[in-house]
């Protein structure tokens, strides 16, 4: 089974909700008019889409008055191509390692799934042949360190951390820079706590941590991922711009895409900010962590639940 | 891009703008802004466009009121609405005549369930003095049941864990033993489950089955998107919800999650989670999320911390001076002071209107500690006499707070700035909204009798005003009334930080506000 299949058969939740909507719109053979468009922006409003639900419609609206749509495969064309020119693929994978060995430090707000994607990540980079090391930065949420540690034993790969919560985070992501450049691992992942964009005391905690690993390692991280929770909806964007202020993200892990939740906010963010994602989680397995594929992604949401993959 | 539906409603180029009534024809345009603004915060589609509809009916259905602008009745319309949608209020756990009662908390992973389990047991044992046990039923995510451990030795409630058993055996042991203990209120933190998940969901129907549980409360992340929806029906088919927590509400989501969930589920939302801290959990109030949806900013919330907190005496005290024009440095540092006993500034500034979404907001409490080093390092004639702060005091006061020479110029500038206008305005009666009576109204100042709720008097000017003098950060403040030059909360340079701070407001802006002032002055003179 090809990735594209793959990811199409997890997103299929995702592409269910609209593509057997926007079937539903045009059962009974109904013409395109302005009603029908303003219902399919709502149908865009519940994928998350935000305010490229108004960008999507005002563009068939556009396509509708020049008379170049003539039914729904008009519709899903004009969608897809849309939704694809708002996406940036960013670098292949095998750029992000860069350094010797290569930081990568995981933020994001509370739950949204950060300590899971790093298993899964240094789960994904081992099966490449690299080796992986650990840090548990995250000191403030009570057993963190611990969940971290499970995860590692699970993958057998080491892990920096103090056994005390409550440790400064930035002094442990120090520590296992040192500890990765000492034992010569070829990529750091560093977990930190979940906060709230808002709260900036805690986002100036993380700008500390960043300035500290630099201090070690100039060129590092070379990779800041923000985790966003996929069931999040408007308020991703205004995460990834805080986020994106006080460390410079590069990236975005995209969680929780194995439920009826679209993901639909990446659009929105991907409009304000250029920030490519990078993966997305889709299960509970350390398997379910696929590298971001934008004309899969796209072609799960359009295409028809019986289209093939290259429709 | 944060304007509020209430600027878009109220503001100088709305569409109600002159017009007296509410008409079939021109409420259009308003009810379209309405569902988008419900849309932006996350309410589900088809209830925004449910709700437009009753919206609707109730705007027109209540004919014209006197002396009401067409404007504010739609308002007023959409805010009822709204609150009523969301409630009842004053939802409570519901606890067991006999025995213990059983609290299953539900959710989808990540939603913030431990936490708010151990939240809950906080607040019934130090609010209702009830004798909680916590049960770890969470056997999935690695070292869930040693976070809830380390939670539940923090706030000295016990928790119980049975090694290798099942969820449902774990939760039925639990029961025992909170019986064999003698302990009144069992609380079950469950799994996070996606709702899709057939399996999982099984064990969660199971477990309330086993435990027969008095509350089944669904745990809900306030940043959730139109999924809440799908989620929340999953989990009301499988489980008799009886109440919703919303977490993580200390962020600047706006919470429409909050609406889909009431109408999904018909389950009362219980408590909101507001902060890192195990005592943040809040009640839920309508009136406040209302506000929230629709970027009112959380008046009632600021009216009653200010209630709570603020010696209404002495804030009336100091507010008559500012408007009598005999305000000194001394009363400042006194409004600061209690000002900074309602919380940290950003809770209090997130309470008000408009400010709550200002995306940009950096004030945190360094700035305010910096202008109360200020303060502090000067005299207490200083402070009542600042006239008599030479460039030699200034230097010691300077050196005294640590900071820089223009750091004491900008305070006293400020401060002789804002008594101007404080002169200016008590002349002509307190500002743009404010007449005679809004004089009075403001000066009855910070009483909570509610007065503050109107969304569009100016009568919250003064607690507005402070913010901008203590350094509000940039950003446009929407649904902010018209605030004179100086007594702008967004003003660009917060008294006491550094010249460099960047601010939202280009200095244009204020040259605009004082044209506007000049002109308004012109006006009364004609009068």
């Amino acid at each position: 089974m090809g990735l594209l299949d793959r990811l199409k058969k997890r997103l299929g939740k995702t592409r269910e909700a609209i593509s057997d909507n926007l079937s539903g719109l045009f059962r009974g053979g109904r013409k395109i008019d302005q009603d029908l468009l303003n219902e399919l922006e709502e149908l865009l409003y519940t994928s998350d889409l935000g305010p490229v639900a108004d960008e999507l419609t005002s563009e068939l609206a556009r396509l509708h008055k020049r008379g170049e749509l003539k039914g729904e495969e008009d519709v899903r064309a004009s969608l897809r191509q849309t939704l694809l020119a708002q996406l940036n693929a960013g670098a292949p994978e095998s750029e992000t390692f860069r350094g010797s060995p290569t930081v990568i430090l995981i933020v994001g707000v509370n739950g949204s799934g950060k300590t899971t994607s790093i298993a899964k990540l240094a789960h994904r980079f081992q099966t490449q042949g690299k080796t992986v090391l650990l840090g548990a930065a995250d000191t403030f949420r009570a057993a963190a360190a611990d969940q971290l540690e499970i995860w590692a034993q699970r993958n057998g790969v080491d892990i920096v951390r103090q056994k005390q919560d409550g440790a400064d985070p930035a002094a442990i992501a120090f520590d296992s820079v040192q500890a990765a450049q000492a034992r010569g691992v070829d990529v750091l992942l560093i977990d930190t706590a979940g906060r709230l964009h808002t709260q900036s005391n805690l986002m100036a905690e993380l700008a500390k941590v960043r300035r500290v690993i630099q201090k070690q390692m100039p060129d590092a991280p070379h990779e800041t991922w923000l985790v966003l929770d996929g069931t999040n909806g408007q308020n991703a964007v205004q995460q990834a711009k805080q986020f994106t202020a006080a460390v410079e993200v590069t990236g975005l892990i995209v969680a929780k895409l194995d439920g009826t939740a679209r993901g639909g906010a990446v659009f929105a963010i991907q409009g304000a900010l250029g920030l490519p994602v990078k993966y997305v989680g889709t299960g509970e397995t350390l398997e379910d962590l696929e590298a971001f594929n934008p004309e899969a992604f796209v072609d799960a949401i359009v295409t028809r639940a019986t289209g093939s993959a290259t429709a | 891009m944060f304007e509020t539906l209430t600027q878009k409603l109220t503001g100088s180029f709305s569409f109600f703008k002159g017009k007296r009534e509410l008409t079939e024809d021109n409420i259009g345009e308003g009810l379209t802004q309405v569902r988008r603004a419900l849309l932006e915060a996350d309410v589900h589609f088809q209830l925004a466009r449910d709700f437009t509809e009753r919206v609707k009916a109730r705007a027109l259905g209540e004919g014209r009121l006197k002396g009401v602008e067409a404007s504010d009745q739609f308002v007023h319309a959409v805010h009822t609405e709204l609150v009523e949608l969301m409630g009842p209020e004053d939802a409570r756990l519901t606890f067991a005549k006999n025995g213990p009662t059983v609290i299953l908390m539900a959710g989808l992973q990540g939603a913030g369930k431990t936490t708010t389990t151990a939240k809950l047991a906080k607040r019934l044992q130090e609010k209702e003095a009830r004798r909680p046990l916590l049960v770890a039923a969470d056997v999935k995510r690695p070292a869930a049941v040693q976070q809830l451990q380390i939670l539940g030795e923090r706030i000295g409630v016990p928790v119980f864990h049975q090694e290798g058993a099942t969820p449902p055996e774990v939760c039925r042991a639990g029961l025992e033993h909170a019986l064999r203990t003698g302990r009144d209120v069992v609380i079950l933190d469950t799994a996070g489950r996606l709702h899709v998940d057939e399996e999982l969901m099984d064990e969660v129907a199971q477990i309330a089955a086993v435990t027969q549980p008095h509350n089944q409360v669904l745990v809900v992340d306030a940043m959730t998107g139109q999924d809440a929806v799908q989620s929340a029906k999953a989990f009301h088919e499988r489980l008799a919800l009886t109440g919703v927590i919303l977490t993580k509400m200390d962020g600047d989501a706006r919470g429409g999650a909050a609406v889909s969930l009431k109408e999904i589920t018909g389950a009362p939302i219980l408590f909101l989670g507001s902060g890192e801290k195990i005592d943040d959990l809040d009640a839920f109030q309508a009136e406040r999320m209302a506000g929230r949806i629709l970027g009112m900013g959380d008046v009632v919330g600021l009216v009653e911390t200010a209630a709570e907190k603020i010696d209404e005496e002495e804030a009336q005290a100091g507010f008559e001076k500012m408007v009598m024009g005999t305000f000194t440095l001394e009363d400042m540092l006194g409004m600061i002071k209690m000002v900074r006993k309602m919380g940290p500034m950003k809770k209090v500034l997130g309470m008000m209107p408009g400010m709550g979404q200002l995306g940009d907001m950096d004030l945190d409490e360094r700035h305010m500690n910096r202008l109360t080093a200020l303060f502090t390092s000067m005299t207490p004639m200083e402070r009542i006499r600042p006239e008599i702060i030479d460039v030699s005091r200034r230097r010691r006061i300077a050196r005294g707070a640590g900071q820089e020479l223009s750091a004491v110029n900008e305070l006293l500038k400020r401060f002789k700035d804002m008594k101007k206008m404080m002169k200016q305005l008590g002349k002509m009666g307190l500002g743009s909204g404010l007449g005679a009576k809004g004089k009075r109204e403001a000066l009855a100042g910070l009483s909570p009798s509610g007065e503050m709720l109107d969304p569009k008097a100016g009568k919250r000017g003064m607690l507005g005003g402070l913010g901008g003098l203590f350094g509000g950060g940039g950003g446009g403040a929407a649904g902010m009334p018209e605030l004179p030059p100086g007594f702008d909360p967004t003003s660009p340079r917060p008294m006491g930080s550094s010249s460099t701070r960047k601010g939202g407001k280009s200095a244009t802006d204020r040259k605009k506000e004082k044209a506007k002032a000049k002109a308004r002055r012109k006006n009364r003179k004609r009068k």
